[in-house]
Order: C-alpha cells, then sequence, then structure tokens
C-alpha cells in the first residue's frame, strides 16, 4: 500500500512526487442511506490529462453480484502484499470501516447481508454515466479496455462477440488489448477488429510463422490530450496459447516480450511521448515485474487478475492500477505531466453501485436491443439456491461446486475438474437461477465437457502443472488462473514447494481411499484446450443438474488442504 | 460422449512429456561446455539469450542469441535427451553476432547460450523455459 507519506519520499524529476488516492469511505453516509452519485463520483479534477480504465467486463452488460476472494495467496516476493491481501487485512490495510460500501465493494466477508443491504454492482449503462461524468469534468479523457470483453455471457456467445462490441462503440473506447477475445477464432476477431472505430494495440502480438509483430495490432498510438503527447501502448495477455486452446488463433503468437517493450517505449519516447500508458492485460504480479525491468513507462493499467485495488501500486517511477472486473469498478487517474515527466496523480476507484448510478438512458437502449432478440431464453428460470454461489478463490468456490457435482452425476464419473477462472458473477441464497446466470460461468467457445480415462499418476501432473502457473515465484512463469477445481477428490497443497511436490494426499471422497497413482479413473471435465474435444456443453450439464435438484444447496468445504502460506 | 481412442492417447502423449518433471542439468551438457570451452572460466553475461518463459509449443521454441564480438556461440537444451543444439560461428567479416532457430524441448528446462569471445575468453547467459499442459486461464 502506499501512503502520501510514501509517496512525499519519492523524488521525481525536480520536485517530490505527489500522490493521493480518492477511494471515499462513506460508511457514515451508509448508515444514513445518504450514499449518493455524487459522493461516489465526487473527484477534483487534477493535473492535465485523465485516464479512464475499465478491464475484464467478460460481458457483463447487465448489473450483477461479485464477491471478491476469500483466499488469494501471494508466494515469494508477492507474499502478504497486494493484491494477496483479502478480507479484514485487507480493510485495515486501507483503512475501510466494517459494514461500509468498500467493505462489500472490495471483500468478500458478510457478503449475503452486505450484498442484500448494496444491492447489484456493474451494468455498463451505469459506467457509462460514470464515463460522462468524467468527459464532463475532462472532455478529453482517455478511455482505455484492458480486454476480456467480448467473452462470458449468453448473449455474447450467440453473437460471436457483437453485443459487447456494440455497447462498448456506445461507450467510445480510445484504445483496447485482449484476452478472451480470441477465443472466438482468429477469423471472427480479425473481423472485428478490422471495423473498430478505436485503437485495437498488442505490442506483444506477433505473427507465429515469423515472429514479427501482427499488422492489424499496432504496438502503440499517440494521443495529444490537454496538450499533452501520450503513448498508449497495448500488452495483450502473454499466455494466450497455453491457457486457451492455441488451435483457435494459430497464426498469432504471444508472450510477455518485456525487451520489444522497452524498445516501444524508447521508441515512443524518442517520437516526443511525454507520458507512456500501458494498457495491459498481464496480470498484476507481471505487471509489478515488468515495471521494475522496463524503464520510462508512467503508468500501467493492469487487467486479467481481476484484482480491486483502492491505490496505485508504486515501482520505480511506474504507477500500476489495477480496476477490478465484471463491471463492478472503473479507475479514473489524473496526471499531471509537465515538461516530459509525471509530476504526481490524483486517482480513484469507483465503483458502480447499481442501485446509487443512474443509468445513461443512451446505452440502456443499446444494451436491450442486443438481449432483446433472447430475452425469452435469458430469463427462464431453471431452479434456486437457498445458498451463496460463487467462484472467486485461489481453490474452490461453491459454483464451481455445482459445476463439479453437475459433471459427476450428469456424466458418471469418479472425479471432475473444472477451471480455474476468475470471471463469473455471484448469486445470493434465495435467488432464482436463470438461464443466464449458468451462461455467466460456463460461457466460452470450448465449453464441451468431455468424460476420459485418467491413471491417478496423470491426475497428478496435471494438479502439479496448474499448481505451477499459480504459485511459481517468479511472476513472469504464472498464468493468471486460479487453481483447478476439483470434484469427488480431496487433497493437500504445500504452495511453498517447487513443482512436481506441491501436491500430496489426493483421495476419493467416495471411497476415501488414497488415489493410486497405477489406477485408472473416470474423469469428466469441461474447457480442454485440445482440439477435436468432444461432449455435450457444460451450460446443458449444469442445466440438467439444476432442473432436476429444483433448489440447490452448496456449503464451502475442506476436501483441499493448504500449507506453506 | 467419451473421447475418442485416438484423442485419449493425444492426451496420453501430452502427459508423457511433462511427467518428468523440471529436468536436471544433464551430464552430456556439462561435457558439451568443457568441450566447448576447453575448461576455461565463463563469465555471466555479455551473451543475450532471448527466449519465453513459457513455451507456447514446446515442439518449437523460438530462441535467439546476440553477443558482441563473439567468433563462436554455443547453444544447448540441458534437460534434452541429446543436449546439444547449435554452434554459430562467425567470421571476420560478419556484421553482427547473432542468430535465432527453433528448438525443440522436452520439458521444462534451462537453455544456455555460450560465446566465445574473439580474445578467448567466454560468456555465459541461460533461461527457464517453462513447458506446460496449460489451461485455467483466468
Amino acid at each position: 500500500m502506499i501512503s502520501r507519506r510514501d509517496f512525499l519520499q519519492v523524488s521525481m524529476a525536480a520536485s517530490a512526487m505527489v500522490g493521493a488516492s480518492g477511494f471515499g469511505n462513506w460508511a457514515r453516509l451508509a448508515a444514513q442511506q445518504k450514499l449518493t452519485q455524487d459522493d461516489l463520483l465526487q473527484f477534483d479534477t487534477y493535473g492535465n490529462v485523465s485516464l479512464i480504465h475499465v478491464t475484464d467486463i467478460h460481458a457483463q452488460l447487465m448489473p450483477i453480484y461479485f464477491r471478491e476472494p476469500e483466499i488469494n495467496l501471494g508466494v515469494g516476493a508477492a507474499f502478504g502484499q497486494v493484491p494477496h491481501v483479502t478480507g479484514a487485512d485487507f480493510r485495515k490495510m486501507y483503512g475501510v470501516a466494517d459494514g461500509s460500501p468498500s467493505h462489500y465493494a472490495l471483500t468478500y466477508n458478510d457478503f449475503t447481508s452486505l450484498a442484500n443491504a448494496y444491492g447489484k454492482v456493474g451494468g455498463l449503462d451505469r459506467v457509462s454515466t460514470v464515463i460522462n461524468s468524467i468527459r464532463a469534468d475532462r472532455p478529453d479523457a482517455l478511455l482505455l479496455d484492458g480486454g476480456d470483453t467480448w467473452h462470458g455471457s449468453y448473449t455474447c456467445y450467440q453473437t460471436e462477440g457483437q453485443d459487447m462490441v456494440n455497447v462498448m462503440n456506445a461507450l467510445k473506447p480510445d484504445a483496447m488489448t485482449f484476452h478472451w477475445e480470441f477465443t472466438l477464432g482468429s477469423d471472427r476477431v480479425n473481423e472485428i477488429v478490422e471495423g473498430l472505430p478505436f485503437a485495437a494495440l498488442g505490442q506483444n502480438i506477433f505473427d507465429a510463422e515469423w515472429d514479427e509483430p501482427a499488422e492489424l495490432f499496432p504496438p502503440y498510438k499517440f494521443f495529444e490530450r490537454g496538450g499533452v503527447n501520450i503513448a498508449v501502448i497495448g500488452q495483450a495477455f502473454p499466455y494466450m496459447p497455453i491457457a486457451n486452446p492455441g488451435w483457435m488463433f494459430p497464426e498469432y503468437s504471444f508472450g510477455i516480450r518485456d525487451e520489444n517493450m522497452q524498445q516501444m517505449v524508447d521508441e515512443v519516447r524518442s517520437k516526443g511521448a511525454e507520458c507512456v500508458v500501458v494498457l495491459s492485460h498481464n496480470g498484476f504480479d507481471v505487471d509489478k515485474k515488468m515495471a521494475g525491468r522496463v524503464k520510462g513507462i508512467d503508468v500501467i493499467l493492469s487487467g486479467h487478475t481481476h484484482d480491486a485495488l483502492p491505490e496505485p501500486v508504486l515501482v520505480g517511477e511506474t504507477i500500476v492500477v489495477a480496476s477490478g472486473s465484471n463491471g463492478k469498478f472503473v479507475s479514473r487517474v489524473d496526471l499531471d505531466i509537465r515538461d516530459g515527466k509525471m509530476m504526481g496523480f490524483r486517482h480513484k476507484l469507483i465503483p458502480i453501485f447499481s442501485d446509487v448510478i443512474t443509468p445513461d438512458p443512451v446505452v440502456t437502449k443499446v444494451i436491450d436491443e442486443q438481449r432483446a432478440p433472447y430475452l425469452d431464453q435469458l430469463t427462464e428460470v431453471i431452479g434456486q439456491t437457498d445458498s451463496l454461489l460463487y467462484r472467486r478463490g485461489n481453490f474452490n468456490g461453491t459454483w464451481d461446486d455445482l459445476i463439479c457435482q453437475a459433471l459427476i452425476e450428469e456424466r458418471e464419473a469418479d472425479i471432475s475438474m473444472s477451471p480455474g477462472v476468475r470471471w463469473g458473477p455471484s448469486i445470493l441464497p434465495g435467488q432464482d437461477i436463470t438461464r443466464e446466470d449458468i451462461w455467466n460461468v460456463t460461457s466460452m467457445t470450448y465449453g464441451e465437457a468431455y468424460r476420459t480415462e485418467m491413471t491417478g499418476e496423470f491426475i497428478h501432473v496435471i494438479m502439479e502443472d496448474v499448481a505451477d502457473n499459480l504459485f511459481n515465484v517468479d511472476p513472469y512463469y504464472q498464468q493468471g488462473g486460479d487453481m483447478v477445481r476439483i470434484g469427488g477428490m480431496g487433497y493437500k497443497i504445500d504452495v511453498s514447494k517447487p513443482q512436481g511436490s506441491r501436491i500430496s494426499e489426493m483421495t476419493l471422497l467416495k471411497t476415501g481411499e488414497a488415489i493410486d497413482p497405477s489406477k485408472t479413473y473416470q474423469v469428466a471435465g469441461w474447457a480442454s484446450v485440445n482440439e477435436g474435444t468432444e461432449g455435450p456443453q457444460i451450460w446443458d450439464v449444469v442445466e440438467s443438474h439444476i432442473r432436476k435438484k429444483g433448489t440447490v444447496h452448496v456449503e464451502p468445504h475442506e476436501n483441499v488442504k493448504v500449507t506453506g502460506v | 460422449m467419451d473421447f475418442t481412442r485416438r484423442e485419449t492417447l493425444a492426451l496420453g502423449v501430452g502427459a508423457a512429456a511433462l511427467t518428468v518433471l523440471p529436468f536436471r542439468v544433464h551430464a552430456a551438457a556439462d561435457e558439451a561446455i568443457a568441450a566447448f570451452t576447453g575448461g576455461a572460466d565463463v563469465a555471466e553475461g555479455g551473451v543475450d539469450l532471448t527466449a519465453p518463459e513459457i513455451a507456447e509449443n514446446g515442439n518449437t521454441v523460438p530462441v535467439s542469441v546476440d553477443a558482441e564480438g563473439a567468433v563462436s556461440i554455443l547453444v544447448l537444451a540441458t534437460g534434452n535427451p541429446t543436449p546439444g543444439v547449435a554452434t554459430f560461428n562467425f567470421g571476420e567479416l560478419a556484421g553482427s553476432q547473432m542468430a535465432s532457430t527453433r528448438i525443440r524441448l522436452a520439458g521444462t528446462q534451462d537453455v544456455v547460450a555460450i560465446a566465445k569471445m574473439a580474445d578467448g575468453s567466454f560468456a555465459k547467459a541461460s533461461s527457464t523455459v517453462k513447458v506446460t499442459i496449460g489451461g485455467c486461464g483466468g
């Protein structure tokens, strides 16, 4: 965490750098039921440049509930550092009062009761109101979208991303970078990008065959705003062909490519950039490491790992801003750029309380148009839940436990696996589960639910491999997802160990017996990155399961034992 | 529907490549280094080795080496059954001393480049390349 005092000790250029963060503590106001849009948007315009950052919206057009993680472990240098601080520790770190709106927005505790009190979050028509308000203060503010925008809902799947393209175009972004967009397949991505009215950036998007920068995705774009020459450099998700099916976009190669990033920073500086902004989908820890290796970046707008931080993190002379996910937050960053240097900034992470912020009717209309052809499908009630369904967290969430149970029962498997993705809204106890809700946590272009045989040894290899993608001490070797979710099996994980020795005590829950390395088990799962995977779509499997149950009840379990923290 | 037999086999092959977890430096790699340097001291730095942190495809991993003033650069995949990848020799008229190629890696391991300089000294760079099953990107 950065305190103002810390900033004052940071000498930048000729003057001390003055940083300020405007994340409000509205506890008293809320207690009086007086939390207003004006409170949320209050911001004393500062300096000469404004950046607006949205990221990882995952096609959530409408207000939702979204529970932040309870467990988000950092290893190595990241241990105990944000964003690896949760719950009461997080509130203490930032001085957030218990029961306050900030508590609800940023931490997981008492989620259900606070959700009932404060209501849903997000909705792109509310996001539009916030953007319009910032533009009223600063008409030439830059709106930058960190990607994972054209993925994650029923309508996004059915329209191959067109619903999100139409709504985002109404918000008028200036630039964007990418991750899940590529799972639409390269033909569709190319088709959309060729028609985008804003810049599609990625210094690390390369042609796979020739290992040269891809022509369709320029590395950077210059903007002159407030008399300042600003260069925005894009950084797409580095590990797309590994974390997602590379066969869907074989023409493209990615990687971190921080040596190329340094070249791009040097290039834009030599062309007269007074301010360098990186619009990144690296993930927070990767961005922190990159900020320490690449010199000359003023601001990194960080996405991918879905962290929401009320203050930027300072690395050298670079500020790293994390703006949450699923349309729940918008970050505003005002900069004072003089003589080619960032002299200071003012920042605010604005939570989108859907009941407090008035929707922008222009965007509401666009959203309604996208949903209208599918409304009957979206709103069909499949069942109910009498317990909280959520996903975020390193090891398991109740939504994933439900999906894993559906796989075991519907596919007659011993063990089930569900990918450790970080998107997907929450459902409160007592809520209906609609088809839209199921798609919000399962929608993807490779959702086939496979069933296969695996030996105990192979299951262990998979677990170790995925764990290393999360708990490798070097962030450059992490992929930014959470641990694969397992149904029907318990295990122990020591996050401090190297790959190959983290996972132990794998137990088949239905018999209580240890998993035998040489024995074969029936395993059901979904979201395989292998081409040609066959099976029913996961949303159909889950829908069938919930329909049979009528009302579901899923309590958090203790089947994963975590040590080495 | 179940996996077809062919698909299951494909999955199995992917697994087989990964069951041998982070590779120990092969004795053959040490021998190759000794043969190249004649046992001379090798300094860290002076060679730029560019390789991905995580391979997009372990069967074809792009690597490049660049060492100003080198007469020869040895590239080794230390965890492969046969660690030798290439030795690039540069004549006196070479405009630059850099080369790039694609290599196959049997699993997560260190790729090493050793440059022999014109004055007979040696310089080294090393980079860990991870080969992974993948999946589960957030």
